[in-house]
């Protein structure tokens, strides 16, 4: 039988989040890349909430573009409303959000794919994946090497690395109360074979559920009885590419209502009609964003609880309604939404449901992404057993990096916690049993205080610009604006103010205490009253230094950003510093791939099969696996010093 | 980071088997130099050492906080790598005894050292390419010890007041932990308006539990002193031997101190951080010797005094009047009962000892522990029960818990110090998540005394108390 057959470098499956990253970062590293969807309409779709970023998915978006990605550009084009959150916080804990245009999203980042030079986009499911065995080279264990990919249609593609990518897809089934579909989210194709051809390949899988709110007709609703929540007045963009003021612009409202007792009798009295009360969903779903039956059981002293209202674009009707995702039935959901202020008419487009699918536990995998048992193989995404559009982005960033990395013969990308949120992302997932979808949050974070939204391109920059996916003349704004902060912080910390008049003065108009002796600017500065901008009136050499320095009387905002924070929480971030010190120590030392851990002696029986299972790559590593003491670490690196 | 600490500075009483009462502190680390020469000055009061050069030794003496003289010293300075670690290591030698020593360490602890883990020296050693590859497992295997160890001391897994404080401390700290982060995290739907004064009046009332935790340790007798031990029984049921064997352990720091009486020697064993003096007594039986009369009188006066009674009894022999004299001098101390002599055939059995102690010790039956001085055996599950009975770092007297193990005490000085920096920057008016840094700092340093992991109780925590999310 005549077959299609094809040559390709490298088959990314799945078009959303993950899979768009991982796609265009290979593609963008020149290597001829194939990206497989069930339908070339939902790619990069956004099938639960309209929104990009918050507390710390922005940080996430931020890293991802400061390394090449795509997401940040993509919503500085399609956004609709944007937020700082925490702004009345510390540095370390403000995150952007936007709202998006759902469909102008997608259409967009479509756009970006078929644009995108070595990149095919191809719809069709893909079925199988094609491996052979490859005895070991230098760890002497025998692993399976990825061939290739085979579709629905028979159609096959021969390919060096394979990524998988498949979101909510595999195996999906979708619960609106007794109400079950076999089908992806939104009604789209489920991909219901390739779980079987991994289950073959020795791959294990497991079932995490989600779910999503409804979705309601604008016209139906009273925004009267609601508060309504604006954007920020000046905007900040997500890509570090992005000029500020390109972006400004009208944006949208959204509306904060609330429910009430009633609201949740009506839930209580229905709760043996839900579908994961009754026992029919077996998926372990997340608990950081509960389904409103969840929120009403588990905290049943709180009288209401936050419903957001959001658009979900400019040429849509439907709003979206946050805080009460469900898979109670649907003329329950429609009583209980009726209940809440300005929703008592409302009408439903969509029901809300929870939907389940096949996914890994990602301590299969190396922190390159790619599979310990098969070379070749990487995978992204909420297959991972994440959530959330930007924790998928990311993955697929990396995988898709990696994959790239390992075609070309090139050193991997290992980001570690002391440097990324991405770092601490990925070591989370394949470190940690976790046990239900992982959603980054700031305090998984133990060194937030340095892995700042706004400072993720000095943090980031110079490693997308090695891989390749970062631009000469990026990387040059780049190293001119560090040296500029330097320069500033420098002489900041140099030009001293006397206790003269003036300055006594100018501290009093403020709230500040005088000063007794001479003092620096910097440590003006340091004062939680005053800041930079404030210091302007007493700080005589700024412009001219300016002016010397970048050519302009001030230096640019994201500049002036970095010296205030750099200053004002200097002995924070040392602090944070001299722990890091530490941390990488052990991220340094590597343990190699075939180590035998039966052949250690004194290791306590538990961290023996614990490390036999995960094989960590570094005694960092091997120190957050639960269940590995510090004891069972020193005894590790004390055999590993002496047989080396 | 708990498991690299090898840039940091350590220090502990090196263990030297000597009757002359001289010890040695060995600091070890980049900045052990320093450390010693902050607490250390020349007769003249010169400060000397840093300047120091390698492989000097210099006269002078250690003061303490307020200035008085602790102790007359001769420390030597040795510059990496030409040491024992090959790292800067200073040495205090001092002549003031045992209870000096401790006092010594103390200093030296409070000036930026950290308490050495057993075996730590070595480790280093061997990790500075100072000891050859042989010696490595014997480093693993000592490390390994002391991890079985802590798993099995540590408070956490015993019941008592200390361990019970600490908990109560602990989810305090991680419930405000837990409420700062699922504001940040969540800030439309929880609001920190007004929290951080709140916060202020809650670190303010920690704190000061932790400080009177960390005063009681000060003030403790035990933590100064160690356990006051008395070994009682009957003549040649192996009191002496039992001294000797504990003596004999290698992992027993061993030096000897002269009692308040001259006739009676006190011996001081370290056991992993707690030190007991022992005082061996004469053997209790109904005499009519006016000189053995008066030793058995004393015998009860110690008994009477002691922290802890170690009764042996002979079980090859039948029990008797003697027995029963001996048993109620237990009261409701803290006893052990050693069935010695289980290598022979024994006459009295463990059902029979408990029973007896029912009958006459007056109090809990203490536990038993079956030995053989002779072999050897048995001892290990003695230091297993004292431990048992001391190192979840608490005695209680009068109700008050006090803090016993200078670990716990170190533990707690840094819980103090994270706290005190958690009010700092609320009265600076830092954002809010600045607080949640030195808070998780002061929670994981509580865990050190528990035994328990950190790993994900703060998103535990913020998933089961707070609602969050869409």
């Amino acid at each position: 039988m005549p077959e299609i057959r094809e040559k390709v470098d490298v088959c990314v499956i799945g078009a959303g989040h993950a899979g768009c990253e991982a796609a265009l970062a290979c593609a963008r590293l020149g290597l001829e890349t194939v990206i497989f969807t069930v339908s070339v309409d939902s790619i990069a779709l956004m099938p639960c909430n309209p929104n990009v970023g918050g507390s710390s998915k922005g940080h996430l978006v931020r890293e991802l573009d400061a390394l090449g990605g795509e997401m940040g550009k993509n919503i500085d084009k399609t956004f609709i409303q944007s937020k700082m959150l925490n702004v009345s916080k510390g540095p370390a804990v403000h995150s952007l959000r936007a709202q998006a245009d759902k469909a102008e999203y997608s259409r967009a980042m479509r756009k970006v794919l078929e644009n995108q030079e070595h990149l095919v986009i191809k719809q069709s499911e893909v079925c199988e994946l094609l491996w052979e065995w490859q005895e070991g080279e230098d760890s002497g264990r025998d692993r399976k090497k990825i061939t290739g990919v085979k579709t629905y249609t028979g159609a096959v593609y021969e390919c060096k690395a394979a990524i998988l990518c498949t979101g909510t897809y595999l195996k999906a089934r979708c619960l609106c109360g007794e109400a079950i579909t076999y089908t992806g989210p939104n009604g789209l194709q489920a991909a219901t074979h390739l779980s079987d051809s991994l289950r073959e390949m020795g791959i294990q899988l497991r079932r995490f559920k989600t779910g999503t709110p409804a979705r309601m007709d604008r016209r139906s609703l009273d925004f009267s009885r609601m508060e309504e929540q604006f954007g920020d007045e000046r905007i900040v963009p997500f890509s570090f590419s992005t000029d500020p003021e390109s972006i400004q612009k009208e944006q949208v409202s959204c509306w904060l209502t609330y429910t009430n007792e009633r609201t949740h009798e009506i839930i209580r009295a229905n709760l043996d009609r839900s579908p994961i009360y009754a026992g029919i969903i077996e998926g372990t779903g997340p608990r950081y964003c509960p389904s409103i039956e969840d929120k009403v059981v588990k905290f049943a002293d709180k009288e209401r609880h936050q419903v957001f209202i959001e658009p979900e674009g400019l040429h849509t009707n439907e709003m979206y309604v946050s805080g009460m995702s469900s898979s109670l039935p649907e003329d329950v959901q429609l009583a209980m939404y009726r209940t809440v202020p300005g929703l008592e008419n409302c009408r439903i487009v969509r029901n809300a449901y929870a939907i389940e699918y096949d996914c890994i536990n990602a301590k299969q995998l190396y922190p390159t992404l790619e599979f310990k048992a098969v070379k070749g193989l990487f995978s992204g995404g909420q297959f991972n057993g994440s959530s959330g559009y930007e924790e998928a982005a990311c993955q697929g960033l990396v995988a898709g990096i990696n994959a790239a990395m390992w075609i070309l013969g090139r050193e991997p990308l290992l980001l570690d916690r002391s440097e990324s949120y991405i770092g601490v992302l990925i070591d989370d997932l394949v470190t940690k049993d976790n046990r239900e979808p992982y959603r980054m949050m700031t305090s998984r974070a133990e060194y937030r205080l340095l892995l700042r939204q706004d400072n993720a391109d000095l943090r980031l920059r110079e490693k997308g610009y090695r891989i390749g996916l970062i631009t000469e003349e990026q990387m040059e704004h780049l190293r001119k604006k560090e040296s500029w902060i330097q320069q500033e912080i420098a002489r900041l910390k140099s030009v001293r103010v006397g206790a003269n008049e003036t300055v006594q003065n100018f501290l009093e108009a403020h709230g500040s205490a005088p000063l007794k002796t001479a003092a620096s600017l910097a440590e003006l500065i340091c004062r939680p009253e005053l800041s930079y901008g404030i210091l302007g009136e007493i700080d005589e050499g700024r412009e001219a230094f300016a002016r010397s320095v970048c050519g302009s009387k001030d230096f640019p905002a994201e500049v002036i950003e970095q010296v205030e924070i750099e200053i004002k929480y200097e002995g924070y971030i040392e602090r944070q510093l001299r722990q890091v010190e530490q941390f990488k120590r052990m991220e340094k030392k590597k343990i190699p791939e075939d180590l035998d851990y039966d052949q250690v002696p004194s290791l306590r029986l538990e961290a023996r099969q614990k490390l036999k299972e995960f094989r960590p790559i570094s005694l960092g590593q091997a120190s957050r696996i639960s269940g590995v003491s510090p004891a069972d670490v020193s005894v590790l690196l004390i055999y590993l010093e002496s047989h080396k | 980071m708990e498991i690299d600490r090898n840039t940091d500075t350590i220090a502990a009483v090196a263990t030297a088997l000597s009757d002359s009462g001289i010890g040695i502190i060995r600091i070890s680390g980049r900045d052990s130099i320093a450390v010693a020469d902050s607490v250390f000055q020349t007769k003249s009061g010169r400060k000397i050492l840093l300047d120091a050069e390698s492989h000097t030794i210099h006269y002078g003496f250690i003061k303490d906080t307020s200035g008085e003289i602790l102790d007359e010293v001769m420390v030597s300075v040795m510059r990496a790598p030409k040491s024992y670690t090959a790292e800067n290591v200073a040495e205090i030698n001092c002549h003031g005894g045992v209870l000096m020593m401790r006092k010594i360490l103390q200093r030296v602890l409070e000036a930026g050292a950290r308490m050495a883990e057993p075996g730590e020296f070595t480790k280093r050693a061997f990790l500075n390419g100072r000891i050859d590859l042989s010696k490595a497992e014997a480093v693993m295997d000592i490390i390994h010890s002391q991890n079985e160890f802590a798993l099995a001391s540590s408070v956490g897994q015993l019941r008592g007041k200390l361990s019970e404080q600490i908990k109560e401390l602990r989810g305090e700290i991680l419930y405000e932990t837990a409420f700062i982060e699922s504001a940040l995290d969540d800030p439309e739907h929880i609001s920190l308006e007004g929290y951080p004064e709140k916060l202020l009046g809650r670190v303010e009332s920690l704190l000061e539990r932790v400080n009177r935790l960390i005063q009681t340790a000060d003030s403790g007798r035990i933590l100064k002193e160690g356990i006051r031990t008395v070994i009682i029984g009957k003549p040649n049921a192996g009191k002496s031997s039992l001294l000797n064997v504990l003596l004999g352990e290698e992992r027993a720091i061993v030096t000897e101190i002269a009692g308040t009486t001259r006739d009676v020697l006190e011996e001081y064993i370290s056991l992993h951080g707690i030190g007991l003096r022992v005082t061996d007594t004469a053997g209790i039986r109904d005499t009519e010797d006016r000189i053995e009369r008066m030793g058995v009188e004393k015998a009860r006066e110690y008994a009477q005094k002691a922290d802890l009674i170690l009764y042996v009894v002979d079980a090859s022999l039948p029990l008797d009047g003697d027995d029963v004299e001996s048993m109620s001098l237990i009261g409701d101390h803290r006893a052990v009962i050693l069935l010695n002599k289980s290598d022979l055939e024994s006459v009295v059995s463990e059902e029979e000892i408990r029973k007896f102690a029912a009958e006459h010790a007056g109090g809990p039956i203490p536990d038993i522990v079956k030995t053989s001085m002779r072999e050897g055996s048995g001892i290990e599950e003695l230091e297993r029960v004292i431990r048992n009975l001391f190192f979840q770092g608490e005695i209680s007297s009068n109700g008050e818990v006090v803090i016993t193990n200078i670990r716990h005490k170190e533990a707690l000085q840094r819980v103090s110090k994270s706290l005190t920096l958690v009010k700092k920057s609320i009265e600076d008016g830092m954002g809010e998540d600045f607080y949640s840094i030195d808070l998780m700092d002061a929670y994981r340093e509580l865990g050190r005394i528990t035994g328990e992991q950190v790993e994900d109780d703060l998103v535990e925590e913020i998933f089961s108390k707070f609602c969050m999310g869409k």
